[in-house]
């Protein structure tokens, strides 16, 4: 069963509905008390990185994810704000983040050329960085792509931590990890097979 | 290396999906749902939904519809169609599309775009202009699913809605729309060289290298596709189809 966490920010619906499709139990929840029994977490996002932060805190979401995420360490994914909400802080704001992966979320603006349109949004491809369990099987495809929205990106503090890269006038690390953290840039949700892959990946750890 | 976008454009009609030429003439295609099932296993880039009638006969948004075919499609999703509010953007969103697209509604009433872009972000609302050759030869935009004359120019226009918060334009040649002719790449130009924010070609996709041909003329960021995709060949009968991706990239990047 995957936790989805509902802050009111973002799209839940495609995320289950992915699941439902793949044969995965998943249940959106946004009740403290009933995260904490959570055996896996999706933690979705799209919108701004403050109002995230500041909507988790309204909720009473903070300490139980904390909890979750590093104490019982149960297997945690963030999915785009999502994963840049996983870093330190974001130059999208001042709030800092859940500083669960040493991390920054940087802006594209003014970082790549300026004929490239902001926000990187459409289908990329990613390139191996590390060996990671969500992307275990990835070698069985020609080319892996996924579909992107995003005007900021993540740069990862250790190299280990990264696990697929992206270019897109410079080159981002699209999805990374440490221990059971997990974040995805793109949404797997909205990527076909590729999507579904991972996210069988995450529902099978 | 960012692949140009390659959407079908679907057109809805009650409950059923359509083709039309120069907005008429409407052919029955399909059921929705079956049609984006094939789609879904073609694995497209993107799908575009319009209800062509909904705001020509201001009609409600169908979301039972939208729910049933977001529940099968695991690819980008945009919806058209008489949306009026950000109560209807939001609920269009909750259902599981990303996009939705704003053609008559915005003629007179920019806050609609401005509103929903700024809640839900800019790379949320489509613009959709429609543009049509008169009798008279005068370029004219059209709303209302070419019903309604509009006074605004198209590069104006097209500026106007970039301002309001529009994060992307779909621009539809009604002359050349199921055609099988190829996209009004002068058109299509005039509008890209004039904004900053991506640009949906749509209007006469007969093959690939009519969309190669739209990306390199007119600098379009993605290229929408109705009748090449929906039918055999020209003249002929319904056959759900995609282009081979290789074929496509090699037109694309010749």
């Amino acid at each position: 069963m995957i936790t989805i966490i509902d802050y009111e920010m973002g799209n839940l619906g495609s995320i289950q509905n992915m699941f439902k499709y793949i044969g995965v139990e998943s249940t959106i929840e946004s009740d403290p008390d009933k995260i904490k029994n959570a055996s896996k977490i999706l933690l979705p996002g799209v919108g701004s990185f403050d109002m995230a932060m500041k909507k988790i805190k309204e909720k009473n979401l903070y300490e139980v994810l904390n909890e979750k995420a590093l104490k019982e360490q149960v297997p945690t994914l963030g999915i785009c704000l999502g994963m840049q909400l996983l870093t330190t802080q974001s130059e999208e704001g001042t709030v800092d983040g859940f500083d669960w992966i040493p991390a920054k979320t940087m802006s594209f603006k003014n970082r790549i050329d300026a004929d490239l349109k902001i926000p990187h949004m459409g289908w990329n491809i990613v390139s191996q960085s590390n060996k990671s369990i969500i992307t275990k099987n990835f070698q069985d495809f020609d080319e892996v792509r996924f579909y992107f929205v995003h005007s900021y990106f993540v740069k990862i503090e250790h190299e280990k931590n990264s696990i697929l890269k992206t270019k897109y006038g410079i080159e981002f690390d699209s999805a990374i990890q440490k221990d059971n953290i997990f974040g995805a840039q793109f949404h797997p949700e909205k990527s076909h097979k590729f999507g579904m892959t991972l996210f069988e990946n995450f529902a099978r750890i | 290396m960012l692949r140009t976008r390659v959407i079908p454009c679907l057109l809805l009609k009650d409950a059923s999906l359509v083709k039309t030429v120069k907005f008429k003439e409407y052919n029955y295609i399909g059921d929705p749902v079956n049609t984006v099932r094939i789609f879904n296993e073609l694995e497209v880039d993107e799908l575009m939904f319009l209800d062509i009638f909904a705001s020509k006969e201001n009609r409600k948004i169908n979301f039972n519809i939208l729910r049933d075919i977001a529940n099968e499609c695991f690819m980008p999703l945009s919806y058209g169609g008489n949306i009026k509010s950000l109560e209807d953007a939001k609920k269009i969103f909750e259902i599981g599309f990303e996009k939705i697209v704003i053609n008559s509604n915005a003629f007179g009433n920019l806050k609609l775009i401005e509103e929903i872009a700024q809640y839900f972000g800019n790379q949320s609302v489509v613009g959709s202009i429609d543009v049509k050759t008169t009798f008279w030869g005068k370029e004219k935009l059209f709303s209302h699913h070419g019903k309604r004359k509009q006074s605004d120019d198209l590069v104006t226009w097209a500026k106007k809605m970039e301002d309001a918060g529009a994060g992307e334009l779909l621009i539809t040649s009604i002359d050349r729309e199921g055609s099988w002719d190829g996209y009004d790449t002068d058109l299509l130009k005039r509008v890209t060289d004039s904004v900053g924010i991506p640009v949906i070609a749509n209007g006469g996709a007969g093959n690939i290298d009519h969309i190669g041909e739209a990306v390199r003329e007119s600098n379009v960021s993605a290229c929408a596709v109705g009748s090449m995709v929906v039918y055999q060949k020209k003249g002929m009968g319904v056959l759900v189809n995609f282009p081979d991706r290789k074929k496509l990239e090699r037109s694309l990047n010749g």
